[in-house]
């Protein structure tokens, strides 16, 4: 795939997780993030419970452990500085391979880990079955305020255009020789970075003109009517569910 | 200029000026008439008023000085939205055009906004793409199409709102051969008056029996594309230039596109 569409993570499909309706699968992944976030660091058996939930439908959507660890690898960065808590937190300590760390700082760690990997995949789940437009169309059935559907839908339409006229223009400075490499060469790139403000702004009058040109008046319309049926709903919700029954159920046991 | 109507013209415009707030005129006593499926070109050099004059005929523009009238209908702040249900506007570029995540929800947008139910908007959604040869492309996105594809996308967006004349800036720009013969084809298919800015004038010879030249501001000539062109003074004085080895005196004059339905591919 060309570098244009880096951020179309859909991959097309036709499983029982691709079928569903966009805004039933983006409240169950809403809620079963809010249950993995609430659950208790201690709860191991839960957590195992909301593993097993994602790892079935992985293998439900046909998501190889491929697409999947690549697409997981976004946490890296963010939990990276959680391995270092061991070390710095107080209290009793414990021994893992002859290094004497922090016992509660380890749960710390195991805490944002854990939690950081299981929403992470719920969400590639997400994105992974669903394409852009039709999340956008979930959220607007699900009454998200449109004027902020309409925000994102403009930016993830205009976004390869303003990445692609990026390139263009960074194309044009190195074919004149220009190759930054020490801060005193910004300015060109401080310029160009303006000019994209400016041509952004001029678009966005342009399509404004061609939306007015079309009967728009200031509010978006509302282009479908389709909702979720029952059953859709109630097949959504399963995933949540369990994740807030081995909730419940982790509570009850400690 | 004008000419006198003989059925209910589509477009009238009559003495319109237009200049900027610092005082520079744009636009100077423009009258024109368009008549029912009529195909009318607009010639002229960069910087002449052909946008502008355009941007008058659905409001985008208020109108300054003058008036115009579309099937009829005065065009002012009172009837805007039946203005721009009539006229159809095809922007030069289709990526202002298409602003939606996919193309049927772009072609839905006008409908839409004219309040009509979802059966009819779907129904005039389908008629619009089939019109233009796009049905296969309803459910992609725009980015991901040829400019010959979104070309075809953008025209489908303003036929959904049922037009009485559709207006095309610049339609051939950025286009291969090909892809302006295939335009050229589906424009001659299309039974709608139609007004087309173009620097292109062998496609305005074989696309509009007639042509306005607009100069500084003003029309300075109309009349049959093949007499303006063959005019060379006329267009040496207003910055028109034919490509080269190109002489319009030598094509037979209504040997404008022939009617072959758009390629369905």
């Amino acid at each position: 795939m060309s570098s244009g569409h880096h951020h179309n993570l859909f991959i097309p499909g036709s499983t029982v997780v691709h079928r569903l309706a966009p805004e039933v699968k983006l409240v169950a992944v809403f809620a079963f993030v809010i249950a993995v976030a609430v659950t208790p660091r201690r709860s191991i058996g839960s957590f195992a419970v909301d593993a097993a939930v994602v790892v079935v439908l992985f293998a439900l959507a046909r998501l190889g452990p491929r697409t999947v660890l690549s697409r997981l690898a976004v946490v890296v960065p963010f939990v990276s500085f959680a391995v270092l808590i061991p070390f710095i937190a107080g209290g009793p300590e414990t021994e893992v391979l002859g290094v004497s760390v922090s016992t509660e700082g380890l749960w710390g760690t195991w805490n944002i880990l854990a939690k950081a990997v299981l929403g992470t995949s719920a969400s590639i789940i997400l994105t992974s079955t669903t394409p852009v437009a039709e999340i956008l169309k979930g959220l607007s059935r699900l009454r998200a305020p449109a004027i902020i559907v309409a925000i994102m839908s403009f930016m993830f339409r205009y976004l390869d255009l303003i990445v692609d006229e990026m390139r263009r223009m960074r194309i044009a400075m190195t074919a004149r020789a220009h190759d930054p490499r020490w801060l005193w060469q910004a300015k060109p790139i401080a310029t160009g970075a303006g000019a994209m403000f400016v041509r952004s702004y001029e678009r966005g009058e342009r399509v404004h003109q061609a939306m007015q040109s079309r009967g728009f008046t200031g509010t978006m319309p509302r282009l479908d009517t389709r909702s979720a049926s029952m059953r859709e709903w109630c097949a959504a919700a399963i995933a949540p569910i369990v994740a807030i029954i081995s909730l419940i159920a982790g509570f009850a046991l400690t | 200029m004008t000419t006198e109507p003989t059925s209910t013209p589509i477009v009238v415009v009559r003495h319109l000026g237009f200049a900027y707030p610092d005082g520079h005129e744009v636009l100077h006593d423009v009258s024109v008439t368009i008549e029912p499926g009529e195909r009318v070109a607009i010639l002229g050099p960069n910087g002449a008023g052909k946008t502008t004059l355009v941007l008058h005929l659905n409001g985008i523009n208020a109108i300054q000085q003058g008036t115009i009238e579309v099937g009829g209908l005065k065009v002012d702040a009172s009837n805007l939205r039946e203005i721009r249900r009539r006229v159809g506007m095809v922007f030069q570029n289709a990526d202002d055009q298409l602003f939606m995540p996919t193309v049927r929800e772009d072609v839905a947008f006008g409908p839409a906004n004219l309040g009509m139910s979802a059966d009819e908007r779907n129904r005039r959604v389908d008629d619009a793409l089939a019109a233009v040869g796009a049905t296969h492309l309803a459910d992609r996105s725009p980015h991901h199409l040829s400019e010959g594809e979104k070309r075809r996308a953008a025209i489908a967006t303003v036929l959904s709102m049922d037009p009485q004349i559709l207006v095309l800036d610049e339609p051939t720009s950025g286009f291969d051969p090909a892809g302006r013969r295939e335009l050229t084809e589906l424009l001659a298919t299309i039974g709608l008056a139609q007004l087309i800015i173009t620097h292109d004038l062998p496609f305005a010879l074989q696309v509009c029996p007639r042509s306005i030249i607009l100069s500084d501001g003003r029309i300075v000539a109309d009349g049959p594309t093949h007499e303006l062109l063959a005019d060379t003074t006329l267009l040496e004085q207003h910055r028109l230039e034919l490509p080269f080895g190109f002489d319009p005196t030598r094509i037979p004059v209504g040997n404008v596109a022939h009617s072959d339905p758009p390629p369905s591919t």
